[in-house]
């Protein structure tokens, strides 16, 4: 129980029927899942796989319709709760323009924190410490709109940031945003779960980026049909494609060589490993 | 093309005016207000313009930003004074078929323009020199009392901020629509009124659509920051009224009463 951040118990959830009155099809159907405290999870999946619905139920912006989900010891169907799991479990979203509330930066930053009630004083060191964190402590009285998408998106998790969640949930932050903007967000990522050991949910489809994640569940049609460390899901390459998913460049390489009949370990993620993979193979013969 | 429209027409700027309270602002712009309309004869209009002009001059705003902003009332201005030149009765100066002239009539129009140019002016001292979001957070504050009486005033202050915020943003939207429509060859600027109306319509239906959707996802992400309405809510910047307002404000209310007191002698 005390490792444990959140617990997912058989979740079942389904949006309400429309007026004509067609039998709701489950988008969530029998999820389990464990979240450890400070683990890093990826989720895995293509579009209307349940990943974001998943998600939504993690700080009880959704309640289960069967199931349960208990997070830090909390119910999240019970209601007098909520404000307390959304203040430990915090939420990024896709676009950065459709989460920002404020005109100024540290005004925004400050949203959260505001409306938990923390004194005048104690927000003001927050927020600079949030926005130090993502980088954007020098435009903190900048114009949101004015700033690039990547910029925008780290302000985002900077105003998540300032709530001091023990857990921060992604919903595909950087879907949006340039490469630049998505190493800037995947590097801050990084951060809070290395120095700041946060508990990190990375929904996303770029396996590159699951590559990160200590485990990556990999869901389809609501459920999640492969669970297990990046390097060990990754293998199961012709699986994941099925799924519509493309499995990061190094693993393809290794497999089709593989393929061939070259010899070589399918579990090389970085291209560093892979290339010392492959210079290894061919010294050897 | 859309990015350049100034919206709430504020002038960043460090003066003493920048720096008041907006709460005493928006209560010097009704006590001014007052004053202007217990004004009957020159000497207390010119009590109203002196503090008018010492308010204009201290904000450092250029006359030339007033003078624009007075373009859309001109028409107005114009009309009332014409109106109230012929109507008024008194020594006849010059008639000519049945408009006549008279010593009255020229008052009554010059301090009737007067009147409605300082109102104007008056009320973009409180904009011009009042950031969008501090004007809302003092109008919160200061209807705070009716919230006894039931008025949403903390929601309605949200919303006012929420179509700020949005603001920009829409603006950019309706740029990429027209770009989008203009590739497939749509033509804004051609045509007569209707025509030019009827193409504005491809435009309307996208943005109305989207901006469903994202108040959709704005209210998502404001509950998962743990927004529930007023309630305990605190502040980042709190506003502190200081010795500074408090002066202000008794300047004004002293230029309320000479202009009351003024008028009480017939001037």
């Amino acid at each position: 129980m005390d490792d444990t951040a959140i617990k997912i118990e058989n979740l079942t959830f389904f949006y309400n029927s429309d007026e004509e009155g067609r039998a709701p099809e489950d988008v969530l159907s029998n999820v389990s899942l464990n979240i450890e405290k400070g683990s890093f999870i990826a989720v895995l999946g293509h579009n209307g796989s349940g990943k974001s619905t998943l998600a939504r139920h993690l700080n009880a912006l959704l309640l289960p319709k069967g199931g349960a989900v208990t997070v830090f010891g909390m119910d999240t169907k019970d209601e007098e709760l909520t404000l307390e799991i959304r203040r430990r479990v915090g939420m990024v979203f896709q676009n950065p323009d459709n989460q920002i509330v404020s005109n100024v930066v540290e005004e925004d930053v400050a949203f959260a924190p505001e409306n938990l009630g923390i004194p005048t004083p104690e927000i003001r060191a927050r927020v600079d410490e949030a926005l130090k964190t993502v980088g954007m402590y020098e435009f903190r009285t900048h114009a949101p709109h004015l700033l690039s998408g990547g910029q925008k998106q780290r302000i985002a998790i900077a105003g998540v940031l300032a709530m001091r969640p023990k857990c921060v949930v992604f919903d595909e932050p950087t879907a949006m945003l340039d490469p630049q903007g998505r190493r800037d967000v995947m590097e801050i990522i990084g951060r809070m779960k290395n120095e700041m050991g946060s508990t990190v949910i990375l929904i996303t489809h770029h396996m590159e980026e699951a590559a990160m994640a200590d485990t990556v569940v990999v869901m389809s049609d609501g459920k999640i049909v492969m669970d297990g460390a990046p390097r060990e899901v990754f293998t199961h390459v012709e699986e994941l494609e099925s799924l519509g998913l493309t499995v990061p460049g190094t693993v393809k390489l290794m497999w089709e060589l593989r393929k061939n009949g070259v010899d070589v370990p399918l579990g090389a993620l970085t291209v560093n490993e892979c290339a010392n993979a492959l210079a290894a193979h061919f010294q050897s013969k | 093309m859309l990015k350049d429209v100034t919206l709430g027409q504020y002038f960043p700027g460090d003066t003493v005016i920048h720096r008041l309270d907006p709460r005493t602002k928006i209560l010097m712009v009704i006590i001014y207000i007052a004053a202007l309309f217990n004004a009957e004869s020159w000497i207390s209009y010119g009590v109203v313009l002196i503090f008018l002009a010492a308010a204009i001059a201290i904000s450092e705003i250029r006359l030339t930003a007033m003078l624009k902003g007075l373009k859309p009332i001109v028409f107005i201005v114009v009309l009332t004074s014409l109106l109230n030149l012929f109507y008024a009765s008194g020594d006849i100066i010059a008639q000519w078929w049945i408009f006549k002239i008279t010593r009255e009539g020229i008052k009554a129009a010059i301090l009737m323009a007067a009147r409605l140019i300082m109102l104007v002016m008056g009320t973009f001292m409180l904009t011009y020199t009042t950031s969008p979001i501090m004007l809302t957070y003092g109008l919160e504050l200061l209807l705070n009392p009716l919230k006894k009486i039931k008025v949403p005033v903390h929601e309605l202050a949200m919303m006012m901020s929420m179509a700020l915020r949005l603001i920009p943003t829409l603006i950019e939207e309706t740029d990429k629509i027209m770009s989008a429509q203009k590739a497939r060859g749509a033509e804004f600027d051609t045509g007569n009124l209707i025509q030019k109306a009827k193409a504005m319509l491809p435009i309307l239906v996208p943005l109305f659509l989207s901006s469903f959707r994202r108040a959709d996802e704005l209210a998502t992400a404001m509950e998962a920051r743990c927004y529930h309405g007023g309630e305990n809510r605190t502040r980042l910047n709190v506003l502190k009224m200081t010795r500074r307002d408090m002066i202000a404000l008794i300047l004004g209310v002293l230029v309320l009463a000479g202009v009351i007191v003024l008028a009480r002698f017939g001037l």
